[in-house]
Protein backbone atom coordinates (compact mmCIF):
# COMPACT_ATOMS: atom_id res chain seq x y z
CA UNK A 1 0.00 0.00 0.00
CA UNK A 2 1.97 2.48 -1.33
CA UNK A 3 1.19 6.08 -1.97
CA UNK A 4 1.55 5.76 -5.96
CA UNK A 5 -0.35 2.66 -5.66
CA UNK A 6 -2.49 0.10 -4.18
CA UNK A 7 -1.31 -3.71 -4.55
CA UNK A 8 1.76 -4.71 -6.36
CA UNK A 9 0.59 -5.00 -9.63
CA UNK A 10 -0.26 -1.39 -9.58
CA UNK A 11 2.87 -0.79 -7.75
CA UNK A 12 5.03 -2.47 -10.14
CA UNK A 13 3.39 -0.60 -13.11
CA UNK A 14 3.58 2.30 -11.11
CA UNK A 15 7.64 1.93 -10.46
CA UNK A 16 7.94 1.30 -14.32
CA UNK A 17 6.18 4.64 -15.57
CA UNK A 18 7.65 6.82 -12.65
CA UNK A 19 4.34 7.57 -10.92
CA UNK A 20 3.90 9.72 -8.44
CA UNK A 21 1.97 10.08 -5.64
CA UNK A 22 2.73 12.72 -3.79
CA UNK A 23 -0.33 15.58 -3.64
CA UNK A 24 -0.95 19.17 -1.64
CA UNK A 25 -2.57 18.92 1.63
CA UNK A 26 -4.76 21.97 2.49
CA UNK A 27 -5.12 21.03 5.79
CA UNK A 28 -1.34 21.60 6.02
CA UNK A 29 -1.56 24.96 4.70
CA UNK A 30 -4.10 25.94 7.04
CA UNK A 31 -2.18 25.01 9.81
CA UNK A 32 0.90 26.90 8.48
CA UNK A 33 2.87 23.82 7.88
CA UNK A 34 6.12 24.42 5.58
CA UNK A 35 5.65 21.41 3.55
CA UNK A 36 1.81 21.43 2.87
CA UNK A 37 2.49 18.02 0.46
CA UNK A 38 2.73 14.09 1.33
CA UNK A 39 2.21 10.83 0.06
CA UNK A 40 -0.71 8.96 1.28
CA UNK A 41 -2.48 5.83 -0.22
CA UNK A 42 -5.64 6.58 -2.46
CA UNK A 43 -7.30 3.24 -1.16
CA UNK A 44 -10.99 3.22 -1.62
CA UNK A 45 -13.80 1.47 -0.12
CA UNK A 46 -14.61 -0.69 -2.60
CA UNK A 47 -10.69 -2.37 -2.53
CA UNK A 48 -11.34 -2.72 1.36
CA UNK A 49 -14.80 -4.21 0.95
CA UNK A 50 -12.22 -7.45 -0.93
CA UNK A 51 -10.60 -8.05 2.35
CA UNK A 52 -12.62 -6.28 4.98
CA UNK A 53 -15.44 -7.23 6.84
CA UNK A 54 -18.07 -4.52 7.47
CA UNK A 55 -16.63 -4.43 11.12
CA UNK A 56 -12.91 -3.19 9.85
CA UNK A 57 -14.84 -1.73 6.64
CA UNK A 58 -17.12 0.87 8.65
CA UNK A 59 -15.30 0.88 12.01
CA UNK A 60 -11.37 0.83 11.31
CA UNK A 61 -10.07 4.14 11.95
CA UNK A 62 -6.18 3.86 12.33
CA UNK A 63 -4.77 4.28 8.16
CA UNK A 64 -1.28 2.90 9.38
CA UNK A 65 -3.47 -0.23 10.93
CA UNK A 66 -5.90 -0.40 7.35
CA UNK A 67 -2.48 -0.18 5.59
CA UNK A 68 -1.05 -2.72 6.96
CA UNK A 69 -4.36 -5.25 7.40
CA UNK A 70 -4.74 -4.85 3.31
CA UNK A 71 -0.65 -5.40 2.69
CA UNK A 72 -0.49 -8.12 5.26
CA UNK A 73 -3.60 -9.88 3.41
CA UNK A 74 -2.26 -9.03 0.03
CA UNK A 75 0.81 -10.71 1.13
CA UNK A 76 0.03 -13.72 2.32
CA UNK A 77 -2.45 -14.14 -0.14
CA UNK A 78 -0.31 -13.49 -2.76
CA UNK A 79 2.54 -16.95 -0.93
CA UNK A 80 -0.80 -18.61 -1.82
CA UNK A 81 -1.57 -19.16 1.79
CA UNK A 82 -5.31 -19.57 3.00
CA UNK A 83 -6.45 -18.67 6.20
CA UNK A 84 -9.81 -20.70 8.14
CA UNK A 85 -12.05 -18.27 10.09
CA UNK A 86 -11.97 -20.73 13.07
CA UNK A 87 -8.33 -22.29 13.05
CA UNK A 88 -5.49 -21.58 14.30
CA UNK A 89 -1.55 -21.33 12.59
CA UNK A 90 0.67 -22.37 15.35
CA UNK A 91 3.16 -22.59 12.67
CA UNK A 92 3.20 -19.11 11.23
CA UNK A 93 3.81 -15.75 12.88
CA UNK A 94 4.28 -12.46 11.44
CA UNK A 95 6.25 -9.49 12.53
CA UNK A 96 3.90 -5.83 11.53
CA UNK A 97 6.39 -2.91 12.90
CA UNK A 98 5.00 0.55 13.35
CA UNK A 99 6.28 3.80 13.74
CA UNK A 100 4.11 6.67 15.08
CA UNK A 101 0.18 4.86 15.05
CA UNK A 102 -1.01 6.58 18.12
CA UNK A 103 -0.23 10.01 15.93
CA UNK A 104 -2.15 9.03 12.80
CA UNK A 105 -4.62 11.55 11.87
CA UNK A 106 -7.54 9.02 13.26
CA UNK A 107 -6.66 9.95 16.74
CA UNK A 108 -7.81 13.50 15.97
CA UNK A 109 -11.24 12.31 17.71
CA UNK A 110 -9.30 10.35 20.63
CA UNK A 111 -7.48 13.63 21.79
CA UNK A 112 -10.37 15.87 21.24
CA UNK A 113 -12.78 13.74 23.11
CA UNK A 114 -10.84 13.30 25.92
CA UNK A 115 -9.96 17.39 26.28
CA UNK A 116 -13.59 17.92 26.27
CA UNK A 117 -14.08 15.62 29.10
CA UNK A 118 -15.63 12.89 26.72
CA UNK A 119 -13.83 10.56 27.42
CA UNK A 120 -16.62 8.23 27.97
CA UNK A 121 -17.51 8.56 24.67
CA UNK A 122 -14.44 7.36 22.90
CA UNK A 123 -15.77 3.55 22.54
CA UNK A 124 -13.22 0.29 22.77
CA UNK A 125 -11.08 1.27 19.81
CA UNK A 126 -8.49 3.89 21.03
CA UNK A 127 -6.41 1.73 22.65
CA UNK A 128 -6.11 -0.84 20.42
CA UNK A 129 -6.13 1.70 17.26
CA UNK A 130 -3.05 3.88 19.11
CA UNK A 131 -1.29 1.04 20.63
CA UNK A 132 2.55 -0.27 19.10
CA UNK A 133 1.04 -3.81 18.33
CA UNK A 134 -2.07 -2.51 17.21
CA UNK A 135 -1.66 -3.11 13.28
CA UNK A 136 -0.53 -6.83 14.07
CA UNK A 137 -3.35 -7.25 16.14
CA UNK A 138 -6.37 -6.22 14.21
CA UNK A 139 -3.84 -8.09 10.92
CA UNK A 140 -4.20 -11.41 13.09
CA UNK A 141 -7.75 -11.10 13.43
CA UNK A 142 -8.31 -11.72 10.09
CA UNK A 143 -5.56 -14.45 9.80
CA UNK A 144 -5.29 -16.08 12.97
CA UNK A 145 -1.63 -16.95 12.95
CA UNK A 146 -0.57 -18.53 16.57
CA UNK A 147 3.38 -18.50 16.36
CA UNK A 148 5.31 -14.95 17.64
CA UNK A 149 3.15 -11.66 16.85
CA UNK A 150 5.61 -9.17 17.51
CA UNK A 151 5.28 -5.08 16.49
CA UNK A 152 8.98 -3.89 16.03
CA UNK A 153 9.47 -0.26 16.08
CA UNK A 154 12.50 1.36 15.32
CA UNK A 155 12.12 4.39 13.09
CA UNK A 156 12.82 4.25 9.48
CA UNK A 157 14.34 0.73 9.40
CA UNK A 158 11.31 -0.42 10.92
CA UNK A 159 10.40 -2.50 8.10
CA UNK A 160 13.85 -4.16 7.12
CA UNK A 161 14.02 -4.93 10.74
CA UNK A 162 10.70 -6.14 10.80
CA UNK A 163 12.32 -8.89 7.53
CA UNK A 164 15.63 -9.71 10.14
CA UNK A 165 13.76 -10.38 12.54
CA UNK A 166 11.32 -12.62 11.19
CA UNK A 167 14.21 -14.12 9.44
CA UNK A 168 16.15 -14.65 12.96
CA UNK A 169 12.94 -16.62 14.13
CA UNK A 170 13.20 -18.94 11.60
CA UNK A 171 17.04 -19.89 11.20
CA UNK A 172 16.49 -20.27 15.52
CA UNK A 173 13.58 -23.15 13.49
CA UNK A 174 11.09 -21.98 15.70
CA UNK A 175 8.44 -21.49 13.06
CA UNK A 176 7.67 -22.42 9.46
CA UNK A 177 6.65 -19.14 7.98
CA UNK A 178 7.03 -14.76 9.44
CA UNK A 179 4.65 -12.34 8.00
CA UNK A 180 7.22 -9.49 8.02
CA UNK A 181 6.42 -5.84 7.13
CA UNK A 182 5.85 -2.43 8.66
CA UNK A 183 3.39 0.12 8.52
CA UNK A 184 2.90 3.95 8.95
CA UNK A 185 0.20 6.09 8.78
CA UNK A 186 -0.65 9.73 7.72
CA UNK A 187 -2.00 13.47 9.10
CA UNK A 188 -1.30 16.49 10.78
CA UNK A 189 0.39 15.22 13.89
CA UNK A 190 2.61 13.16 12.03
CA UNK A 191 3.62 15.76 9.02
CA UNK A 192 3.53 18.62 11.41
CA UNK A 193 5.94 16.92 14.36
CA UNK A 194 8.15 16.45 11.38
CA UNK A 195 7.97 19.76 9.80
CA UNK A 196 8.98 21.59 12.86
CA UNK A 197 12.27 19.73 12.67
CA UNK A 198 13.11 21.79 9.94
CA UNK A 199 13.79 18.74 7.85
CA UNK A 200 10.83 18.62 5.12
CA UNK A 201 10.66 20.00 1.53
CA UNK A 202 8.85 23.26 1.54
CA UNK A 203 9.58 24.49 -1.59
CA UNK A 204 7.58 22.45 -3.83
CA UNK A 205 4.15 23.50 -2.43
CA UNK A 206 2.96 24.57 -5.71
CA UNK A 207 4.19 21.46 -7.68
CA UNK A 208 4.26 18.60 -5.26
CA UNK A 209 5.19 15.92 -7.63
CA UNK A 210 8.54 17.49 -8.06
CA UNK A 211 8.89 17.81 -4.39
CA UNK A 212 10.89 14.48 -3.62
CA UNK A 213 14.35 14.71 -5.17
CA UNK A 214 16.77 11.75 -3.65
CA UNK A 215 20.15 12.76 -4.83
CA UNK A 216 19.31 16.00 -6.69
CA UNK A 217 21.22 19.10 -6.61
CA UNK A 218 18.28 21.25 -5.68
CA UNK A 219 17.24 18.72 -2.96
CA UNK A 220 16.00 20.25 0.40
CA UNK A 221 14.49 17.92 2.45
CA UNK A 222 12.04 14.75 2.33
CA UNK A 223 8.50 14.42 1.55
CA UNK A 224 6.54 12.80 4.54
CA UNK A 225 4.87 9.54 3.12
CA UNK A 226 2.59 7.14 4.45
CA UNK A 227 1.88 3.35 3.33
CA UNK A 228 2.34 -0.61 4.84
CA UNK A 229 4.57 -3.33 2.55
CA UNK A 230 4.82 -7.06 3.64
CA UNK A 231 6.18 -10.25 2.25
CA UNK A 232 6.11 -14.06 3.75
CA UNK A 233 9.56 -15.56 4.79
CA UNK A 234 9.46 -18.82 5.12
CA UNK A 235 12.00 -22.18 5.60
CA UNK A 236 13.17 -23.39 2.20
CA UNK A 237 11.67 -26.90 3.62
CA UNK A 238 8.37 -25.73 4.01
CA UNK A 239 8.14 -23.01 1.21
CA UNK A 240 9.04 -26.47 -1.07
CA UNK A 241 6.99 -28.69 0.33
CA UNK A 242 4.09 -26.68 -0.67
CA UNK A 243 5.12 -26.13 -3.66
CA UNK A 244 5.06 -22.28 -3.15
CA UNK A 245 6.19 -19.65 -5.35
CA UNK A 246 9.39 -18.57 -3.92
CA UNK A 247 10.40 -14.82 -4.99
CA UNK A 248 14.14 -14.06 -3.39
CA UNK A 249 16.56 -15.90 -0.36
CA UNK A 250 18.14 -13.54 1.94
CA UNK A 251 21.62 -13.92 1.90
CA UNK A 252 22.53 -12.02 4.94
CA UNK A 253 21.24 -9.04 7.24
CA UNK A 254 22.45 -6.96 9.54
CA UNK A 255 21.22 -4.30 12.21
CA UNK A 256 23.10 -1.99 13.61
CA UNK A 257 23.09 1.13 16.15
CA UNK A 258 25.94 3.56 15.98
CA UNK A 259 25.35 4.39 19.41
CA UNK A 260 24.68 7.94 19.11
CA UNK A 261 27.92 8.98 19.44
CA UNK A 262 30.73 9.70 17.09
CA UNK A 263 29.16 11.54 14.97
CA UNK A 264 26.04 9.30 15.39
CA UNK A 265 23.37 11.34 17.18
CA UNK A 266 19.08 11.13 17.05
CA UNK A 267 18.66 12.27 13.48
CA UNK A 268 22.67 12.08 12.30
CA UNK A 269 24.09 8.82 11.53
CA UNK A 270 27.58 7.38 12.68
CA UNK A 271 29.44 6.75 9.84
CA UNK A 272 31.74 4.02 11.01
CA UNK A 273 28.20 1.94 12.13
CA UNK A 274 26.56 2.48 8.87
CA UNK A 275 29.97 0.94 6.71
CA UNK A 276 29.88 -1.86 9.51
CA UNK A 277 26.18 -2.27 8.81
CA UNK A 278 26.37 -3.01 5.12
CA UNK A 279 29.50 -5.24 5.14
CA UNK A 280 28.26 -7.23 8.04
CA UNK A 281 25.17 -7.93 6.05
CA UNK A 282 27.42 -8.80 2.84
CA UNK A 283 29.81 -10.82 5.18
CA UNK A 284 27.04 -13.26 6.17
CA UNK A 285 25.23 -13.49 2.61
CA UNK A 286 29.06 -14.04 1.46
CA UNK A 287 28.30 -11.59 -1.37
CA UNK A 288 31.63 -10.02 -2.94
CA UNK A 289 30.73 -6.27 -3.90
CA UNK A 290 31.26 -7.00 -7.56
CA UNK A 291 28.23 -9.72 -7.12
CA UNK A 292 25.55 -6.92 -6.25
CA UNK A 293 22.92 -5.65 -9.17
CA UNK A 294 21.65 -3.03 -7.28
CA UNK A 295 21.71 -1.22 -4.15
CA UNK A 296 18.28 0.10 -3.00
CA UNK A 297 18.90 3.02 -1.03
CA UNK A 298 17.59 4.80 1.95
CA UNK A 299 18.70 8.25 -0.20
CA UNK A 300 15.48 10.22 1.54
CA UNK A 301 16.34 13.88 -0.31
CA UNK A 302 18.09 15.67 2.43
CA UNK A 303 21.64 16.54 2.48
CA UNK A 304 22.43 13.21 3.88
CA UNK A 305 21.76 11.48 0.74
CA UNK A 306 25.91 12.04 -0.61
CA UNK A 307 27.05 11.11 2.80
CA UNK A 308 24.47 7.79 2.60
CA UNK A 309 26.75 7.24 -1.19
CA UNK A 310 30.18 7.76 0.18
CA UNK A 311 29.10 5.32 2.84
CA UNK A 312 27.96 2.23 0.15
CA UNK A 313 31.60 3.07 -1.68
CA UNK A 314 33.39 2.34 1.68
CA UNK A 315 31.43 -0.74 2.45
CA UNK A 316 31.61 -2.21 -1.42
CA UNK A 317 35.43 -1.31 -1.65
CA UNK A 318 35.75 1.87 -2.89
CA UNK A 319 36.54 1.17 -6.12
CA UNK A 320 34.39 4.10 -8.33
CA UNK A 321 34.11 2.06 -11.17
CA UNK A 322 32.35 -1.06 -9.91
CA UNK A 323 29.94 0.84 -8.45
CA UNK A 324 26.13 -1.11 -9.01
CA UNK A 325 23.01 0.46 -9.72
CA UNK A 326 21.18 2.59 -6.81
CA UNK A 327 18.31 3.73 -6.98
CA UNK A 328 15.04 4.33 -4.36
CA UNK A 329 11.11 4.52 -5.03
CA UNK A 330 11.06 7.83 -2.81
CA UNK A 331 11.00 10.39 -5.53
CA UNK A 332 7.55 8.47 -6.59
CA UNK A 333 6.36 7.82 -2.31
CA UNK A 334 8.16 10.10 -0.31
CA UNK A 335 9.62 8.77 2.87
CA UNK A 336 7.18 6.52 4.13
CA UNK A 337 9.04 6.90 7.43
CA UNK A 338 8.41 3.45 9.04
CA UNK A 339 6.83 2.15 6.32
CA UNK A 340 9.18 2.73 4.07
CA UNK A 341 11.56 -0.40 4.91
CA UNK A 342 8.98 -2.90 3.89
CA UNK A 343 7.25 -0.75 0.86
CA UNK A 344 11.15 -0.51 -0.77
CA UNK A 345 11.68 -4.67 0.06
CA UNK A 346 8.66 -4.96 -2.21
CA UNK A 347 9.94 -2.96 -4.71
CA UNK A 348 13.52 -4.61 -5.01
CA UNK A 349 11.67 -7.87 -5.11
CA UNK A 350 9.36 -6.82 -7.22
CA UNK A 351 12.47 -5.32 -9.81
CA UNK A 352 14.11 -8.57 -9.31
CA UNK A 353 11.20 -10.64 -10.10
CA UNK A 354 10.39 -8.81 -13.10
CA UNK A 355 14.10 -7.66 -14.23
CA UNK A 356 13.59 -4.07 -14.76
CA UNK A 357 15.46 -1.13 -12.19
CA UNK A 358 13.15 1.87 -12.17
CA UNK A 359 14.18 5.44 -12.49
CA UNK A 360 15.46 8.11 -10.07
CA UNK A 361 13.04 10.99 -10.86
CA UNK A 362 12.72 14.16 -10.52
CA UNK A 363 16.66 14.51 -10.97
CA UNK A 364 17.25 17.71 -12.74
CA UNK A 365 21.46 17.74 -11.99
CA UNK A 366 22.57 15.19 -9.26
CA UNK A 367 24.65 16.56 -6.31
CA UNK A 368 27.76 17.27 -7.23
CA UNK A 369 28.75 15.16 -4.37
CA UNK A 370 27.60 12.48 -5.42
CA UNK A 371 29.23 12.47 -8.71
CA UNK A 372 32.82 12.72 -7.61
CA UNK A 373 31.91 9.56 -6.04
CA UNK A 374 30.10 7.07 -8.58
CA UNK A 375 29.63 7.86 -11.93
CA UNK A 376 26.27 9.14 -13.26
CA UNK A 377 25.07 6.14 -15.08
CA UNK A 378 24.72 4.40 -12.13
CA UNK A 379 21.92 6.42 -10.81
CA UNK A 380 19.05 5.59 -13.60
CA UNK A 381 16.70 8.28 -14.21
CA UNK A 382 14.54 6.18 -15.64
CA UNK A 383 13.75 2.50 -15.97
CA UNK A 384 16.08 0.41 -17.26
CA UNK A 385 15.58 -3.38 -18.40
CA UNK A 386 17.92 -5.73 -16.44
CA UNK A 387 18.20 -8.72 -14.48
CA UNK A 388 19.00 -8.67 -10.35
CA UNK A 389 20.23 -11.49 -9.25
CA UNK A 390 21.88 -9.97 -6.60
CA UNK A 391 20.48 -6.76 -4.20
CA UNK A 392 21.37 -4.85 -1.21
CA UNK A 393 18.88 -2.74 0.93
CA UNK A 394 19.66 -1.02 3.41
CA UNK A 395 17.42 1.68 5.70
CA UNK A 396 18.79 4.49 8.46
CA UNK A 397 16.65 5.51 10.87
CA UNK A 398 16.68 8.29 14.19
CA UNK A 399 18.16 7.02 17.45
CA UNK A 400 21.60 6.37 15.00
CA UNK A 401 19.62 3.14 13.58
CA UNK A 402 20.90 1.00 10.48
CA UNK A 403 19.56 -2.23 9.05
CA UNK A 404 21.02 -4.39 5.93
CA UNK A 405 19.86 -7.19 4.22
CA UNK A 406 20.91 -8.87 0.71
CA UNK A 407 18.58 -10.76 -1.42
CA UNK A 408 19.50 -12.96 -4.30
CA UNK A 409 16.64 -14.27 -7.05
CA UNK A 410 15.23 -17.53 -6.13
CA UNK A 411 16.62 -19.49 -9.60
CA UNK A 412 14.10 -21.68 -9.61
CA UNK A 413 11.62 -19.76 -9.41
CA UNK B 1 -41.62 5.53 18.64
CA UNK B 2 -42.31 1.77 18.56
CA UNK B 3 -40.55 -1.15 20.34
CA UNK B 4 -40.90 -2.96 16.90
CA UNK B 5 -39.06 0.23 15.34
CA UNK B 6 -36.39 0.09 17.29
CA UNK B 7 -35.88 -3.63 17.34
CA UNK B 8 -35.57 -3.17 13.52
CA UNK B 9 -33.11 -0.11 14.00
CA UNK B 10 -31.40 -2.15 16.67
CA UNK B 11 -30.57 -4.89 14.74
CA UNK B 12 -28.82 -2.82 12.04
CA UNK B 13 -26.76 -0.96 14.87
CA UNK B 14 -25.71 -4.32 16.17
CA UNK B 15 -25.23 -5.92 12.70
CA UNK B 16 -21.36 -4.44 12.20
CA UNK B 17 -20.26 -6.65 15.75
CA UNK B 18 -21.63 -9.86 15.18
CA UNK B 19 -19.81 -11.78 13.57
CA UNK B 20 -22.15 -14.53 12.66
CA UNK B 21 -24.50 -12.82 10.10
CA UNK B 22 -26.91 -15.70 9.73
CA UNK B 23 -27.89 -15.62 13.42
CA UNK B 24 -29.08 -11.84 12.51
CA UNK B 25 -31.82 -13.66 9.94
CA UNK B 26 -33.36 -15.35 13.40
CA UNK B 27 -32.99 -12.75 15.47
CA UNK B 28 -35.20 -13.18 18.80
CA UNK B 29 -36.28 -10.53 21.43
CA UNK B 30 -34.69 -13.74 23.54
CA UNK B 31 -31.16 -13.71 22.08
CA UNK B 32 -28.25 -12.71 24.63
CA UNK B 33 -25.86 -9.93 22.70
CA UNK B 34 -22.79 -11.82 24.16
CA UNK B 35 -23.51 -15.13 24.83
CA UNK B 36 -26.20 -16.25 22.00
CA UNK B 37 -24.70 -13.10 19.39
CA UNK B 38 -21.39 -13.57 20.08
CA UNK B 39 -20.53 -9.88 20.22
CA UNK B 40 -17.34 -9.37 21.86
CA UNK B 41 -17.92 -7.73 25.69
CA UNK B 42 -15.25 -4.75 24.64
CA UNK B 43 -18.36 -3.92 21.64
CA UNK B 44 -21.10 -3.26 24.36
CA UNK B 45 -19.71 -0.31 24.88
CA UNK B 46 -19.10 1.00 20.97
CA UNK B 47 -23.70 -0.54 20.61
CA UNK B 48 -23.99 2.15 23.41
CA UNK B 49 -22.58 4.92 22.39
CA UNK B 50 -24.30 4.11 18.60
CA UNK B 51 -27.49 3.46 20.09
CA UNK B 52 -26.92 7.25 21.86
CA UNK B 53 -25.90 8.35 18.74
CA UNK B 54 -28.73 7.25 16.90
CA UNK B 55 -31.83 7.82 19.63
CA UNK B 56 -29.90 11.30 21.25
CA UNK B 57 -30.46 9.79 24.24
CA UNK B 58 -27.69 9.11 27.11
CA UNK B 59 -27.06 5.36 28.99
CA UNK B 60 -25.82 5.36 32.18
CA UNK B 61 -23.85 2.63 33.01
CA UNK B 62 -26.09 1.29 35.23
CA UNK B 63 -28.70 1.03 32.36
CA UNK B 64 -25.89 -1.02 30.17
CA UNK B 65 -25.12 -3.47 33.14
CA UNK B 66 -29.50 -3.99 32.16
CA UNK B 67 -28.70 -4.35 28.82
CA UNK B 68 -28.06 -8.05 28.41
CA UNK B 69 -31.10 -9.40 25.90
CA UNK B 70 -32.27 -7.81 22.87
CA UNK B 71 -35.14 -7.12 24.52
CA UNK B 72 -33.80 -5.63 27.67
CA UNK B 73 -32.04 -3.13 25.30
CA UNK B 74 -35.11 -2.16 23.08
CA UNK B 75 -36.79 -1.30 27.23
CA UNK B 76 -33.71 1.05 27.60
CA UNK B 77 -34.22 2.89 24.71
CA UNK B 78 -37.59 2.88 24.59
CA UNK B 79 -37.82 4.34 28.13
CA UNK B 80 -35.04 6.87 27.41
CA UNK B 81 -36.65 7.86 24.37
CA UNK B 82 -39.93 8.35 26.18
CA UNK B 83 -38.13 10.67 28.99
CA UNK B 84 -37.06 13.22 26.05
Amino acid sequence: MAPNAVGTADFEKALKEGRSGIRFFEESQSLNFRCQIAGKPLITEDYKARYFDDYYQNKLDNNAIIYACLAGFEAWENAGLIHHQNQIDFDSGMIIGSGALGLDGSNHAVFSKILAGNNKRLGSRAIPESMSSGAAAYLNKILGLGNRILSNSSACITGTESVLLGYEHLKLGKAKRMLCGSTEGDGIFIWGAFDAMRILTSDSNEDPTNGSRPMCDSSVGFVPGSGSGAMVLETLESAQSRGAKIYAEILGTYVNSGGLRDGGSMTAPNLNAVVQCMKNSLREAKVASNEIDLISGHLTGTKGDSTEIKNWKKALGGAQDKFPLINTPKSMIGHCIAGAGSIELVATLIQMEKSFVHGNYNIKKVNPDITAEIPLERIPMKTVHKKINTAIKANFGFGDLNCSIVLRKWKDG
Amino acid sequence: MDKDTIQEQLKEIIAVYVPDKEILGKLTLEHDLINDLKINSAHIVDIVLDIEEKYDIMIEDDAIMEMVTIDQAIEVIYGKVQEK
